[in-house]
């Protein structure tokens, strides 16, 4: 509780609001205000982590999102609430402390400051670059069972939660003018310009707070104000501005083609006690018509050997946990540079009361007036000098230094610290416009890459451009501003901010520092979260890796969850120095989505449960469901599968639905058959050309079974149409097919016979379909019809007419049946369908009957042969091959599909068709999808005759029966063929597949 | 509440699907719904029978009083109409009136009008915050320069087709297949 590194005063935390928290189950205090990063640090907490090979002892590195070392899993108060788990692999420099916030350290056992899986480390000289490839190859097998397992266990970083995520993640769709990615001044001076020039604008800022690094700059001001005065009053006159978003905790993750972009906006996380109602965290999906990027710079490391010890960060890290937070990182702080910044980063330590016990600089001669600064502050300076090594295992002791010469380096002694801050100089941030495909530009002079022309409508500003000076930021910040604004069609002039103070002056270094040391024996770190050395990047240049792509891929340098943005240039720097050739010429990886870790649940948005899909239930389901069904998936529909009564099994029931169907009368619920209502002068010719059947002479009132097929004369969908009047079809399709149908019509009408006078109306949901089958269906309808003649003579099987039921219920009544028995089918509107559903329900119940479900539909309509397509069919079957050559209109010129089913193949001998199948023991009941042979047991490699479609036990026929799908099936009709199973060959006889009146009389009954 | 006198709120139980102080989302009482496809000419007959003329102009919406002709494609409208007298009975015998009264308008010319009264239904989303609601599930700019009031427009919301209708500066109807509305409402109420 003692915050020992809190400056006195100073930074922008709420030292009237303490927070407490624990990490690694240890209680500490905090600001509001503070993240957990540095909330430790002011606590004096470095080590944070185990890396992930070697697991070294690794401290807090930096103060922004590309945080390599400080991954911590983090359990919130609302998710322990709910029963959650921590999230893990959350950096801690962006993780906002709130009180009862628990973090704990990964990748380490038993515990963070005695790690068992240090021995790694000891054994590091076997895992060299390429070590996986090299070591785990023999024996092959092992790679599944053994290696992968083991390595898994042993490197990684948080553990995945395993439980169902309790919180909840939002989605919003938005369009603007400009979107600015990133809240630094350049940003805000863009933002400003553009919302000034009246475009609609959405500022994003991945921190929690606006303002970039003006949050953190001391002395310089803008338009007379102190730079953070003046975030204050940007802010204030964007977020007055209707037409202006602002999104802090916001991350533009993913820069897609046509200015689309995903950003990912922490919502609660931060929050001890949020609002239930508010979203863990948000998608926005953005089209943006003009992109800013303001990303600003990443303050680069410098390898050295021991750079990875706990107490190690980047210098301008040191300035903003000592300006914004008012934490002083350490006791004694040694800094190490090759560039100006990290002079002003000592500078502020020491004037926040940090002691600086040493700047090194790498460059024989600063500039003069930071050297004379260093004098008047007392900090001691040497120059010509590199950092060449580090003393302290789990925290910085002792730093020691070298002086560079023409003769090489020599110690120049050792330093006593605590902290080293240190700064190879910046590395702009080009990964989003590398994401939009942008180019890049090698600047030799700056070392730096820089971005080239953009391919989409988007423009870099300030830093992350190689701009430097705040005056120059701010105002290529408002002229991107503006051009984006323009292009966008809102013309407007560039604001100019005066601005004083905030240079970052000059000074950089690329690739491993010299050194003095046994170079067999140290180790300098290029990617710390992936333990890459330099080392390991030579070894892979010698092993023969020369593309800067297949380096990454062999050390893994650049993979870490900053996709490499603190580590890439100095690999790419020693790759380079290693092949002899320019950096450009050995190129820079590519930057892909997302630009830091997303969430899954962030990617779900509300995609998830009972709202993944839409969920299409019919007028009856509750009904159904009050009875106790049993329902199952058909596409996007739940369908009612079986009625369960007391103690039946699913088998039970199905066998006592089919009996009652035979013997008196069902009721089922149709309505999720595709309906397509097709009407105009032209609408039999159309159907002659989508349907094998002919139409024309089909009578008003009258019904016909239709068969579709695809261009390439395989059966696509069937269902039965009626007609209702000489230009109006009602057409029915099969629950799955019913959009593919409507789809495949449309195309049909749109592109091929558009000289047709013909348009299709989807009535699926017009309609509500009451199915009544058995002997006894006219007895169950008969009391509720108002206006219809039901007589077998004026209402013969496959009729139509358009009347009422239940005193002005207007329907549609079919008589038509899938069940083999008489039948109907009752269009009625969804409104009421369940009323004339319950009406005919106590017919039914009356008369004996019973509702049935899919599973005694699907056994009602095998025994009688009828197919289904998709079960019998396979998207290869012909009219033919299922028997139903009866159903192509022969005189027609011509339907879709009729070219085909001439080709040599659709006519040839031996083709599959479909027959019946009858267990020879008349007890066995075949799988569905089960091989059909000639021998019992058929030598391996034989080819199957055919396979089982559709198998079920037969209450009519008092026996399993089956269809299947058999080569030159019709001639085999009387043969006994083999199902081989594990078990042993099942005989099975071949017969018609029709088990179940095969004269059709009962249809007529 | 909609500024168009076509739809009013449903009374039964239920139908206040989110009622919040910045955004209200409400099932509409039932209407008469006919789909029209034809040419321009059939489209003029058809307007002058329903006493609301078939609009041209892609995405546009012509309501009159308590009918409404809306654009949904260069042959496509879908027409609108509420009983005097409101309900929770969908109004059939209007639907078929109203498909006579067109047919015998339109008469030999090609055309097709199916009735889809009870295809439909249709939540009223309004409020301050209601074009923002409609965007998380939505991708389409609702900002009102880029959909003013009177735009309609066929869309997805996520997984569903709908038809939406500005019908206020704060106030859109969504239409979609009655299956699809419990999927669109759970989406709108966790939005």
């Amino acid at each position: 509780m003692t915050q020992q590194n809190r400056t006195p005063e100073g930074g922008r935390i709420d030292r009237g609001t303490p927070v407490t928290f624990t990490f690694d189950g240890k209680r500490y205090q905090g600001f509001a205000g503070d993240t957990l990063a540095s909330a430790l640090l002011a606590n004096d907490v470095h080590l944070v982590g185990r890396s992930f090979k070697y697991h070294r002892p690794r401290g807090i590195v930096t103060a922004g999102s590309e945080e390599p070392n400080a991954l911590v899993g983090v359990a919130r108060s609302r998710a322990k609430h709910a029963g959650g788990e921590a999230t893990p692999n959350l950096r801690a420099t962006q993780v906002e402390i709130h009180e009862g916030l628990a973090a704990e350290s990964q990748n380490r056992w038993p515990s963070l400051a005695f790690d068992i899986g240090a021995v790694n480390d000891k054994l590091s000289p076997l895992f060299v670059a390429g070590f996986y490839y090299k070591t785990f190859m023999w024996p092959k097998s092992f790679w599944n069972r053994v290696y992968e397992p083991f390595i898994r266990a042993a490197a990684g970083l948080g553990k995945a939660p395993t439980k169902p995520d309790t919180d909840t993640y939002a989605n919003t769709y938005a369009h603007c003018d400009v979107l600015v990615a990133g809240g630094g001044p350049a940003g805000l001076a863009a933002a400003l310009a553009a919302a000034r020039s009246g475009a609609r604008v959405i500022l994003a800022d991945e921190q929690a707070e606006f303002g970039g690094s003006l949050l953190h700059e001391r002395g310089a001001e803008i338009e007379g104000k102190p730079a953070a005065d003046w975030v204050t009053d940007a802010l204030g006159e964007l977020g007055n501005n209707p037409r202006v978003t602002l999104l802090p905790r916001t991350t533009v993750f993913g820069y897609f083609n046509q200015n689309f972009l995903a950003l990912a906006e922490r919502v609660t996380d931060h929050l001890a006690e949020p609002d239930p109602a508010l979203p863990r965290e948000r998608m926005w999906q953005v089209r943006a018509k003009e992109v800013v990027l303001a990303t600003g710079a990443i303050e680069r490391p410098l390898v050295f050997p021991e750079n990875d010890r706990p107490g190690v960060m980047m210098a301008e890290a040191g300035r903003i946990y000592a300006n914004r937070y008012g934490v002083v990182p350490g006791k004694a702080i040694a800094v190490a540079t090759a560039c100006d910044s990290a002079w002003r980063a000592a500078f502020d330590i020491a004037e926040a009361g940090g002691t600086i016990a040493v700047i090194a600089d790498l460059r024989a001669e600063p500039p003069a007036a930071l050297v004379e600064r260093a004098g008047s502050l007392g900090i001691p300076v040497e120059t010509s000098c590199a950092v060449t090594g580090v003393i302290g295992k789990t925290r910085v002791k002792r730093v020691l230094l070298g002086r560079i010469s023409d003769a090489g380096v020599l110690s120049a002694g050792e330093v006593e610290a605590d902290c080293l801050l240190m700064s190879g100089g910046w590395t702009p941030n080009v990964s989003l416009h590398s994401q939009a495909r942008g180019k890049l530009d090698w600047q030799a002079d700056a070392g730096a890459f820089l971005p080239g022309d953009p391919v989409q409508a988007q423009r870099s500003a300030g830093s992350c451009r190689g701009i430097d000076g705040l005056a120059e930021v701010l105002a290529d910040g408002a002229r991107a501003g503006v051009a984006a604004a323009t292009a966008a069609g809102h013309a407007g002039e560039a604001p100019s901010f005066a601005a004083t103070g905030g240079d970052a002056g000059g000074g950089w270094w690329l690739g491993a520092v010299p050194h003095d040391r046994d170079a067999a024996r140290v180790r300098a770190f290029v990617d710390f979260q992936n333990d890459v050395t330099a080392k390991d990047v030579k070894l892979a240049v010698r092993e023969g890796m020369h593309s800067i792509e297949h380096i990454k891929r062999y050390t893994t340098t650049g993979m870490a969850t900053d996709q490499g943005r603190l580590s890439n240039m100095n690999a790419l720097s020693i790759a380079s120095g290693a092949l002899g050739n320019e950096i450009p010429q050995v190129g820079l990886t590519t930057f892909r989505q997302p630009y830091t870790p997303v969430t899954f649940g962030t990617l779900a948005t509300t995609s998830r449960g009972d709202l993944f899909d839409p969920v299409r239930k019919t007028p009856i389901h509750d009904w159904a469901a009050e009875q106790g069904a049993a329902f199952e998936d058909v596409g996007l529909w739940k369908r009612a599968w079986y009625f369960p009564k007391g103690d039946e099994d699913m088998h039970d029931a199905v066998a006592r639905e089919c009996r009652t169907v035979r013997e008196s009368v069902g009721i089922f619920d149709a309505t999720t058959l595709g309906k397509i209502e097709i009407v105009g002068p032209d609408a039999a010719e159309f159907l002659n050309r989508i349907y094998t059947n002919p139409w024309t002479k089909l009578g008003v009132g009258k019904l016909r079974y239709g068969l579709m097929l695809n261009e390439a004369g395989f059966i696509m969908d069937d269902g039965v149409v009626g007609r209702l009047a000489d230009d109006r079809f009602h057409v029915t399709t099969t629950t799955g097919g019913a959009p593919r149908v409507l789809a495949h019509m449309e195309d049909y009408l749109q592109t091929e016979w558009s000289d047709l006078n013909v348009w299709l109306t989807s009535t699926t949901e017009q309609w509500a379909v009451i199915a009544v089958q058995g002997p006894k269906a006219r007895e169950a309808i008969a009391p509720l019809v108002d206006d219809i003649d039901l007589s077998g003579d004026a209402f013969p099987h496959m009729s139509l007419r358009e009347g009422h039921v239940m005193g002005g219920v207007p329907c549609r009544l079919f008589r038509m049946s899938f069940t083999g028995e008489a039948g109907y089918e009752i269009n009625v509107p969804p409104s009421r369908a369940r009323a004339v559903w319950e009406a005919v329900w106590a017919n039914v119940e009356k008369l004996g009957g019973c509702a049935y479900g899919t599973e005694a539909m699907h056994v009602l309509r095998a025994e009688k042969g009828y197919i289904i397509v998709g079960q019998e069919t396979d998207g290869t079957v012909t009219p033919d091959d299922v028997g139903m050559s009866w159903a192509i209109g022969k005189k027609k010129p011509d339907f879709v599909g009729k070219r085909s089913l001439a080709r040599p193949d659709l006519v040839a001998e031996g083709r599959k068709q479909m027959v019946g199948l009858l267990t020879k023991d008349g007890k066995t009941l075949l799988e569905e999808g089960a091989q059909v042979t000639v021998e019992r047991s058929p030598a391996r490699g034989t080819s199957a005759l055919g396979h089982v479609t559709s198998s079920y036990q037969s209450p009519a026929a008092g026996r399993p029966i089956a269809l299947a799908m058999i080569a030159g099936g019709r001639d085999r009709i009387g043969e006994t063929l083999h199902v081989p199973m594990p078990n042993g060959g099942i005989a099975v006889e071949v017969v018609q597949p029709v088990f179940v009146d095969p004269e059709g009389s009962r249809l007529n009954a | 509440m909609p500024d168009t006198a076509l739809y009013a709120p449903a009374t039964t139980e239920g139908a206040s699907v989110v009622s919040r102080p910045d955004v209200t989302v409400t099932r509409a009482a039932p209407l008469a719904r006919l789909a029209f496809r034809g040419d321009a000419t059939a489209a003029g007959k058809a307007g002058a029978a329903f006493g609301a003329s078939l609009p041209m102009a892609p995405l546009a919406a012509n309501p009159v009083g308590q009918r409404a002709a809306l654009w949904l494609g260069p042959d496509e409208w879908l027409l609108l109409a509420a009983s005097g007298t409101v309900g929770e009975e969908v109004p059939w015998a209007l639907a078929m009136t109203l498909c006579d009264e067109i047919a015998t308008a339109v008469g030999t010319h090609p055309h097709a009008l199916v009735d889809v009264s009870e295809r439909n239904v249709a939540l009223i989303v309004s409020g301050p915050r209601a074009a923002a609601l409609l965007n998380t599930q939505v991708f389409l700019d609702l900002d009102e320069g880029a959909f003013p009031v009177g735009q309609v427009t066929r869309t997805l919301f996520t997984k569903a087709e709908i038809v939406l209708w500005r019908t206020g500066p704060e106030t859109f109807v969504v239409e979609c297949w009655r299956s699809f509305a419990p999927y669109v409402e759970g989406l709108l109420a966790n939005g």
